[in-house]
């Protein structure tokens, strides 16, 4: 119940939540005026602090979006002044803030499920949902490995001092990881998953 | 029961035909058995034998489930072999495959329980029953080697098979974690085929082989073998 008065958004379905940041999302592209676009980031703004992502992770959002945000707020005040400047900037910043917001409450079994749902049409055009969402997991699962497989392929060129060489780097990785795809392959076969 | 008749695995490469099993003929009906043998001996191509995962080029495999009189082919009922044989693999990594705990158990209940609640509740047990249910919502990319091959290995008895063959189960595990996976097997219902290079779980099962370039070269059921623990120290002293 706690958990329930203070994230609010976790409480959501997830199919509203996605179709919700899809019409924030046209509505903040579509509305003229820089008074909007304030509009918008604000309320995105707190999305984000009530989304459980905390102030601290908020901001780091902030800041790894200013590294893009800046110069393009200083190319658009040079072309267009401060108006469509402060427009553009700050729509851009509310999409990427409501987005994280909606990831931060939703955990991705509650999105594949809706994703498989939202497949189910498509059945008649001979796509399998579950295997969408089989897919769709599979690639979720894969971000965290490929990360780590990429460390340890850069660990070891630079064992052999080779970390300034891009080949070094990546015709491993990409056999690695390669490599890895053929293994969950034949788990997947092991277990049977793709027989129904 | 695995029965193989004159079966053999052939790989073609730039250099023509390369043979990896020659014609094999085995009866497998020990409760527990171990197939040991250097890298590239071929036991891991026997392994796969069992499940389809790779199909003999000339002879046959069939699979007897215990307690039915069916008997299967891999090479023409693929998917009944997978529901009967289950097959853990070196690397729990590669095989677990949703990105929870919970999910990848319950992704192996899927045929059985269609409603969503019964079946995250059936996986949740069967977490229990490995000892591991405080880690269903966990991301299977944080847990531990020993925790992750004990979850592949949940999983895939998560869907009941009457055979279950692992291949270099214990191989990326410190001996800790080793011996609870060795523990966990030996103390399973099904048939277990195993080809490791852990010679303590060999020295558990009811029969050895060992396998050398695509050929059983000792088996210790054979008449004057000596039986297990000879035929081990056998290929100790060869090593």
């Amino acid at each position: 119940m706690t958990r329930g008065l203070l994230r609010p958004l976790h409480l959501l379905p997830p199919g509203i939540k996605l179709l919700g940041l899809l019409a924030f999302g046209i509505a903040t592209m579509v509305i003229p005026g820089w008074i909007p676009a304030i509009v918008a980031l604000s309320i995105a703004a707190a999305l984000a602090l009530l989304s459980g992502l905390g102030l601290p992770r908020t901001l780091r959002i902030v800041l790894g979006f200013a590294l893009v945000g800046a110069p393009l707020f200083v190319f658009q005040l040079w072309r267009d002044g401060v108006f469509t400047a402060i427009e553009i900037v700050a729509d851009l910043l509310a999409l990427i803030l409501a987005a994280s917001a909606v990831t931060a409450s939703t955990t991705a079994s509650e999105v594949l499920e809706t994703l498989s749902r939202a497949a189910r049409p498509l059945r008649h055009f001979g796509v399998s949902p579950e295997r969408v969402a089989l897919a769709c997991s599979l690639a979720i699962r894969s971000i965290p490995l490929a990360r780590t497989v990429a460390q340890e392929t850069l660990q070891a060129a630079r064992a052999r001092g080779l970390e300034r060489s891009p080949r070094a780097f990546a015709a491993p990785y990409a056999v690695r990881m390669i490599a890895h795809a053929q293994d969950t392959g034949a788990a997947l076969h092991a277990r049977g998953l793709g027989d129904d | 029961m695995i029965e193989f008749i004159e079966a053999s695995v052939t790989a073609s490469g730039i250099d023509g035909e390369r043979t990896i099993i020659h014609p094999l003929t085995l009866r497998l009906r020990e409760p527990r058995i171990a197939l040991i043998g250097g890298n590239g001996s071929g036991k891991s191509t026997i392994a796969r034998l069992c499940n389809g995962l790779v199909l003999p080029a000339q002879g046959r495999v069939l699979v007897s489930p215990p307690d039915s009189d069916l008997t299967l082919e891999p090479a023409r009922d693929g998917a009944a072999v997978r529901r009967q044989v289950g097959f853990v693999f070196t690397n729990p990594a590669a095989q677990l495959v949703m990105p929870t705990a919970l999910e990848d158990v319950a992704l192996s209940l899927r045929r059985k329980t269609r409603d969503r609640g019964e079946r995250d509740a059936a996986a949740r047990a069967v977490l229990d029953r490995f000892g591991i249910a405080d880690l269903a919502e966990r991301s299977v990319h944080a847990l531990s080697g020993g925790q992750q091959q004990l979850l592949a290995l949940a999983s895939v008895l998560a869907a009941d098979p009457a055979i279950l063959i692992a291949d270099e189960p214990t191989t990326l595990l410190d001996l800790r974690n080793s011996r609870m996976i060795s523990e966990v097997l030996c103390s399973l219902p099904q048939q277990l085929i195993v080809a490791t290079h852990d010679l303590d779980l060999a020295a558990r099962c009811d029969r050895v082989l060992v396998i050398d370039g695509g050929r059983v070269i000792r088996d210790s059921s054979s008449p004057g073998a000596g039986g297990q623990r000879e035929v081990i120290e056998w290929y100790r002293e060869q090593a």
